[in-house]
C-alpha cells in the first residue's frame, strides 16, 4: 500500500547511508540479556575488521554485564539479519555482507543471564 | 432572520449559533472551499445528521470556561503561597510531573493546532463548532498545565525547558511522533486518532493515573487542574463517539478505512501509554493501582463494551488487541528498565523500588515480575549499593514507526524481543512489532521520514558527538542536576532538608547519598 495524500508524495528517507559521512549504522542484539533493554545501535565503518569490532565495540558494549567475562563471543551463534552467519575474524564489515542497518544477533548457549531470568 | 422571542430557548439557540453557520455556496466550488475533505475516500451525505448531544453555544462556552479559570488560578495561588510543594508524599512523585510536563503539555499545544487545522476542513458546521471548541480547550490545558506545574519549577530541577525539549530529546520523540503522525494525516483520520482513539477509547489510561496520583500524592495544583479539565474531557470523548458514528453511518465504503484508522491509532496509542505505565507503577511515591488493573478496567472491560456496540457498523476491536492485553503483564517494568539505564539522558531522575514497593509489584504481577524482572531489578540494586549504578553507555535500537527503543518481548516467551526488520526501497527498517511493522507498510512514504534521535545524534545533527554533549547543549539538560539517579539527587537534599532531615543520612536502602558517575 502506500500514502494517501494531497499531492505527489515522496520523501527521501532520513537515515539512507548517505547521511552517516562514510560509516553505516549497525544493531547487535544479545539474547537472554535483558538488562540491555534492546539492541544497541552503534557505528562502524565498513572497513572495520569483525576481530576489530568485537574487541572495540561488542565486547566493551556489553562489558557490564555478569555474563560478559564469561562468554565466548567468537564460538557463540551468530546470526545477521535473522539467518545464520559465520564471522570471519580477518573480513571487513562489507566483506562479511553486513550492510547499514544490519541487525547482528549473538547467542551464547548455557548463559541466560542474571540468575537465569533472561535479564 | 427575525428573531419573534427576545429570549431564546436552548435548542434554537444553538440552532442559530451553530447550524445556522453553514451555507450552500453559489459562487465558489464547495471542493475550493473544502478542499481536504475527501482525499482520504472518506464519504459523506448528509452534514445534517451530525448530533451534538451537549449543545453548547459559544457565548456560553466562554461563560463557563472564564468561571473555571478563576476559580483553577485562585488555587494555583494558594498552592504557591502556602508552598504547596512541601506537601506532597515524597520528591520521587516531582518526576511523574516532568515526564507530564515535557511528555503531555506539548501534546496538549498540537491537539490545538491539530484541531484549530481540521476543523477548518468539514463542511458540516457542527463538526466545525465542535473543533473549534476543543481547540480552545485544549490550548488552555496546555496552559493551565503548564502554571500548575510552574511552582515545582522553583523548588525542584528539570521542568525548565520543556517546550525545547520536547522537540529534541530522545524518549520524547516518542510523544511528538504520535501527534505529528495524526497532524499530517487527513482530517478525518485525525479525528480517528484523537478524538476517537486517544479521547475516548485511551484517554482514561492518561487521565486517571496522573490526576488520580496527583490526588493520592499530595499535588493539590495538578489535582485541581485536573478537576477544571474534566467537564472539556467529557465534550471531547463524546465529540470521539460521535465522530466515529458519524462516519460510519454515512456510507458502507467508509467502513475498511476507519477499521484501518482504528487499529493503527490503537497500537500507536497503546504504545504511547508505556510510558504512563511505568509513571504509574514506579514513580507514584503512594500507588493508586498497578497498570495492569488500569488496562483491565479501561481497555478490556470499557473498550470491550464499546467494541461490541461498533460491531453493527461491521467494525472489529483493533487488531493485535491480544498482544496489547498480555503485554499489561510487561510494559511497565521494561519502560523503568529503559529510563533507568539511560537516566544520564533524561531530565528526570530514575531510581530502584524500595523492597516495600518491589513486594507490591510482585502481589500485582504474579505472573511476571519475580520471574522476569526482580533478578534484574535487585541486581542493579545491589550494584548500586557497591557504588557501580548502572547505566547503558550505548544508544538503543528504535522503532521506525513508534520510536520506542525495541523493549517489548514476545508474547509466547518473554525473554525474547520482539523484533521486525523489512526491507524497503533497498534499506532496511527495524520494528518493535507486528503492529507498528504493519503501520510502516500502509504508508511507507511517511515513515521514511522519521526523526530518529539515535540516527540524528549519529548523522551529526545534535551538537555533538558524544553523549554528554547532545544531553547538555542540544537538549538543555543540566547534567548533575537533572539527569541521573534520584539517591543523592539535588531534589532529593532539596527534599531531605525540607523535611529537616540531614542529606547525608542514611536513606531508606541504608546507602549514603553520594551521586555516581555515569
Amino acid at each position: 500500500m502506500s500514502v494517501n495524500a494531497l499531492y505527489d508524495y515522496k520523501f527521501e528517507s532520513r537515515d539512507k547511508v548517505e547521511n552517516f559521512h562514510g560509516m553505516q549504522v549497525l544493531y547487535i542484539y544479545w539474547p537472554h540479556h535483558l538488562m540491555f533493554c534492546s539492541p544497541v545501535a552503534v557505528m562502524v565503518s565498513p572497513d572495520m575488521t569483525f576481530g576489530d569490532f568485537l574487541e572495540q565495540v561488542l565486547k566493551p558494549a556489553f562489558a557490564s554485564h555478569p555474563d560478559s567475562a564469561k562468554a565466548d563471543f567468537v564460538k557463540a551463534e551468530w546470526k545477521l539479519n535473522d539467518e545464520p552467519f559465520t564471522p570471519v575474524m580477518s573480513a571487513t564489515m562489507k566483506d562479511s555482507g553486513i550492510d547499514h542497518k544490519s541487525m547482528l544477533t549473538v547467542t551464547t548457549p548455557g548463559l541466560d543471564g542474571i540468575s537465569g531470568s533472561g535479564s | 432572520m427575525a428573531i419573534k422571542n427576545k429570549k431564546l430557548n436552548l435548542k434554537d439557540k444553538y440552532q442559530y449559533l451553530t447550524r445556522d453557520m453553514a451555507w450552500e455556496p453559489t459562487y465558489q466550488k464547495k471542493k475550493d472551499i473544502f478542499p481536504d475533505e475527501d482525499f482520504e475516500g472518506i464519504k459523506i451525505t448528509d452534514w445534517s445528521q451530525w448530533e451534538d448531544p451537549f449543545r453548547l453555544t459559544m457565548d456560553a462556552y466562554w461563560k463557563y470556561q472564564a468561571e473555571k479559570e478563576k476559580k483553577l488560578y485562585a488555587i494555583f495561588d494558594a498552592f504557591a503561597q502556602n508552598n504547596g510543594h512541601q506537601n506532597i508524599s515524597d520528591a520521587r512523585y516531582v518526576n511523574a510531573l516532568k515526564l507530564f510536563l515535557t511528555g503531555v503539555s506539548p501534546l496538549e499545544h498540537a491537539a490545538f493546532q491539530g484541531y484549530a487545522r481540521v476543523g477548518r476542513q468539514f463542511s458540516g458546521a457542527g463538526a466545525r463548532v465542535a473543533c473549534q471548541m476543543q481547540a480552545i480547550d485544549e490550548l488552555r490545558h496546555s496552559q493551565t498545565q503548564q502554571h500548575a506545574m510552574s511552582h515545582y519549577n522553583k523548588h525542584f530541577n528539570g521542568l525548565h525547558d520543556a517546550a525545547h525539549m520536547h522537540d529534541r530529546v530522545w524518549f520524547l520523540s516518542v510523544p511528538k511522533s504520535f501527534f505529528d503522525d495524526a497532524r499530517s494525516a487527513g482530517p478525518f483520520e485525525f479525528l480517528t486518532a484523537i478524538s476517537f482513539s486517544f479521547e475516548y477509547v485511551l484517554t482514561n489510561l492518561l487521565f486517571v493515573p496522573f490526576m488520580s496520583g496527583a490526588a493520592y500524592n499530595g499535588d493539590m495544583a495538578t489535582v485541581t487542574f485536573g478537576f477544571s479539565a474534566q467537564s472539556d474531557e467529557a465534550r471531547h470523548m463524546t465529540l470521539g463517539l460521535e465522530v466515529i458514528k458519524f462516519i460510519l453511518e454515512q456510507h458502507e465504503d467508509n467502513v475498511p478505512i476507519v477499521q484501518r484508522w482504528i487499529d493503527k491509532w490503537f497500537w500507536r496509542g497503546f504504545r504511547l501509554l508505556s510510558l504512563v505505565g511505568m509513571m504509574m507503577d514506579y514513580m507514584l511515591p503512594n500507588k493508586v493501582m498497578s497498570w495492569a488493573e488500569a488496562w483491565e478496567v479501561y481497555y478490556e472491560q470499557n473498550g470491550g463494551a464499546l467494541f461490541k456496540d461498533l460491531e453493527r457498523y461491521g467494525i472489529r476491536p483493533p487488531k493485535y488487541q491480544d498482544i496489547a492485553n498480555d503485554a499489561k503483564h510487561h510494559v511497565s517494568h521494561q519502560a523503568w528498565s529503559t529510563f533507568y539505564q539511560y537516566s544520564h539522558a533524561t531530565n528526570f531522575h530514575t531510581w530502584m523500588p524500595e523492597k516495600e514497593e518491589m513486594d507490591w509489584l510482585s502481589q500485582k504481577y504474579p505472573d511476571t515480575f519475580d520471574r522476569y524482572y526482580r533478578p534484574r531489578f535487585e541486581h542493579w540494586a545491589k550494584e548500586h549499593a557497591e557504588g557501580r549504578r548502572f547505566y547503558n553507555n550505548t544508544l538503543p535500537q528504535l522503532c521506525q514507526v513508534c520510536q520506542i527503543p525495541t523493549i517489548f518481548t514476545e508474547k509466547d516467551d518473554p525473554t525474547m524481543l520482539s523484533h521486525r526488520q523489512i526491507v524497503h526501497e533497498g534499506e532496511r527498517f527495524h520494528f518493535c512489532s507486528d503492529g507498528c511493522c504493519d503501520i510502516f507498510k500502509n504508508e511507507p512514504e511517511k515513515y521514511v521520514q522519521a526523526w530518529l534521535p539515535v540516527h540524528q545524534i549519529y548523522q551529526g545533527n545534535c551538537e555533538g558527538s558524544d553523549v554528554e554533549t547532545v544531553v547538555s547543549k542540544y537538549y538543555h539538560i543540566n547534567i548533575g542536576e537533572d539527569n541521573f539517579e534520584y539517591i543523592g539527587s539535588p531534589d532529593h537534599k532539596r527534599w531531605l532538608s525540607i523535611k529537616g532531615k540531614s542529606s547525608d543520612a542514611k536513606d531508606a536502602k541504608g546507602e549514603s547519598a553520594d551521586q555516581d558517575a555515569a
